[in-house]
């Protein structure tokens, strides 16, 4: 299962650099999204994936999941939520604004 | 125990919110911004004392004893940054009520102001890996939004690049600690110094701190610098100034906190990549300074050079040259703050940016012009100022060390910083009029305010450098050694 997972992440973070290398200012976007699901399986996964019941104390199990990955994604997730819609308004401001939809029109001026 | 730890952050947090309700009412909102920015200064100075009389702070959240839940952390080191935060932050403030105008006053500019000071406090202070993550992300997203109020052109474009850059750096942040919490199983700075030094610093960790390491640099501007001369030229003067002062030096904070506290077990990789990255950030600055003909690209590249200078020293790591390291960081926040606020008062009074189509504003503005000459010695470190202890602290050690080619191109880059600052005095003071601007009257005397008081600190902090030096020694010697940072916060 780890294994699955670690593919699974190896391919999100292989697509989103792919995209963040595009041109399209639109495709950036979608690439940093993807990083960053990349990011939050990764720390899913380094904690172990199942590796005993629910961490509740009416549970009596003889091991229990760590839960504090857990509470870090969460906290990691509503972040680069909250980061994505800003990034996403602006780059719409920005495309508003003329011609800054893509790297090239969005180079700075020559000095 | 000391819930006087988290009121940095509560302060400038409840206010920052206070203000977002009253859009209209831009007098009521400059003077609760004023209040809480001399509130948060007299309460950063009590951390330091209480810091300096007991020793080291904590703060368990939520009354978590360590390793579990979230600690605060105020040795002398964080204390002192703090302290020189909230003066720098109030002196911005105070340059933005003369500066930024209506206009952005009503956008909830004070309120992004109010949350990156939190987000930088937060940096400091906080003992929990996760966490500083987190306030690293509170202050970028009020930088966020700092740059692109207003929303001009230039401004979008140069956010857009920002906002990547930063995401993306985030990203491998996260990242990180997810290999360290899978390495070490835990994220306290203190509890991961000890399991670090048990398992010790083998590949693994190594890559772990190479990837922290490139994460820290993007922030400050540590040979990755590519993105912070543009995007700092963006916005108005007042946030270049509060930019340029203390984000920067959020991401050499946590570069001298982890490399002092955490991997300290392989000198030869980590720190010699530290000093190589820091020897190339002080030549292309130094290149970036004498090249350019435009005030904020200078002082841009002025910037990078510090933050190479500063990373030398950490890269040296011996107890002189963390010494030197703290007090340089205090001197740069403050004069690269009044860099700024200097630069704001001559684009005002010359209306442009470029070198060329300004001169001789030493006539009507005398007292603007010799202090930027002075703070401009006072950047290289010439001696009865701020800038020469720390200086000589680290090139000293530098070359004791046998650092000799790192220690030459330290010493080289004052040269730049010179040159370039001197060629701005001239070519901005000197010569005949160029420009017919003029700064109201009463609008000088509100910019000139914050600068006079930032000019007293540089001026008292070199003649006084024998009494900072009491307390930046206690900041050194816990960065030289970490085992009482740990005892600490580990105690019970």
């Amino acid at each position: 299962m780890e294994l699955l997972v670690a593919l699974a992440i190896g391919v999100l973070f292989t697509v989103g650099v792919y995209l963040v290398l595009s041109k399209g200012l639109l495709r950036i976007l979608l690439g940093t999204t993807l990083i960053t699901h990349g990011v939050h399986l990764l720390l899913l996964t380094m904690a172990g994936l199942k590796t005993g019941a629910s961490p509740l104390l009416g549970e009596k199990a003889e091991a229990y999941v760590d839960p504090l990955p857990q509470a870090l994604i969460l906290t990691s997730i509503v972040i680069s939520f909250g980061v994505s819609a800003f990034f996403i308004v602006l780059a719409y401001r920005a495309y508003r604004s003329g011609g800054m939809d893509d790297v090239e029109g969005s180079k700075g001026e020559r000095r | 125990m000391n819930n006087l730890l988290v009121l940095p952050l509560l302060i400038p947090a409840v206010t920052a919110v206070i203000l977002i309700f009253l859009k209209e009412r831009i007098g009521l909102q400059r003077m609760i911004s004023a209040i809480s920015a001399c509130l948060n200064i007299a309460v950063a100075a009590v951390i330091v004392y209480q810091v300096s009389t007991d020793g080291i702070q904590t703060l368990y959240m939520g009354g978590w004893i360590p390793p579990y839940g979230i600690v605060f952390v105020a040795d002398m080191f964080a204390a002192l940054l703090v302290l020189v935060t909230a003066v720098v932050g109030a002196a911005c403030l105070f340059f933005s009520f003369a500066s930024i105008g209506e206009e952005r006053e009503r956008f909830y500019y004070y309120t992004f102001f109010h949350f990156l000071l939190t987000g930088v406090s937060g940096s400091f202070l906080t003992g929990d890996l996760f966490n500083l993550f987190v306030c690293f992300e509170v202050l970028l997203v009020a930088s966020y939004a700092m740059i692109v109020l207003g929303g001009t052109r230039v401004q979008l474009r140069e956010t857009l690049k920002y906002i990547l850059v930063n995401v993306v750096s985030s990203s491998l942040f996260v990242a990180a600690i997810a290999y360290l919490y899978a390495a070490t199983g835990t994220l306290n700075m203190a509890h991961l110094a000890v399991r670090v030094a048990e398992a010790g610093q083998g590949g693994v960790m190594n890559v772990i701190a190479v990837v922290l390491l490139l994460v820290f640099s993007l922030k400050a501007g540590l040979l990755l610098f590519f993105w912070l001369p543009d995007s700092y030229s963006a916005p108005p003067v007042a946030v270049r100034a509060l930019f340029g002062a203390l984000l920067t030096k959020v991401g050499l904070y946590a570069i001298t906190r982890t490399f002092s506290l955490i991997f300290v077990h392989d000198l030869g990789l980590t720190h010699t990549l530290i000093g190589w990255m820091a020897g190339a950030t002080m030549i292309l600055g130094a290149i970036g300074a004498v090249a350019y003909n435009d005030l904020s690209r200078i002082f841009n590249y002025n910037i990078v050079i510090s933050v190479g200078f500063i990373a030398f020293g950490v890269s040296v790591a011996t107890a002189d040259s963390l010494n030197g390291v703290v007090f340089y960081l205090m001197h740069d926040m403050v004069a690269k703050a009044l860099l700024f606020i200097l630069g704001g008062m001559i684009i005002a009074a010359t209306g442009t940016e470029q070198l060329q189509q300004m001169g001789g504003l030493i006539r009507r503005y005398p007292w603007t012009g010799w202090m930027f000459f002075i703070l401009a010695l006072a950047l290289v470190g010439v001696p009865p100022l701020s800038g020469f202890a720390g200086k000589v602290m680290m090139i000293r050690s530098g070359f004791g060390e046998q650092e000799v080619a790192l220690s030459l191109i330290a010493l080289a880059s004052s040269f730049a910083v010179l040159y370039s600052l001197i060629k701005v005095f001239r070519e901005v003071f000197w010569g005949g009029e160029r420009s017919e601007e003029e700064i109201h009257p009463l609008r000088y005397k509100a910019m000139m305010a914050p600068a006079a008081v930032l000019f007293v600190i540089v001026i008292l902090m070199g003649i006084g450098a024998e009494t900072v030096n009491g307390y930046v020694a206690q900041a050194g010697s816990v960065l030289a050694d970490p085992v009482q940072y740990i005892n600490a916060v580990m105690k019970e």
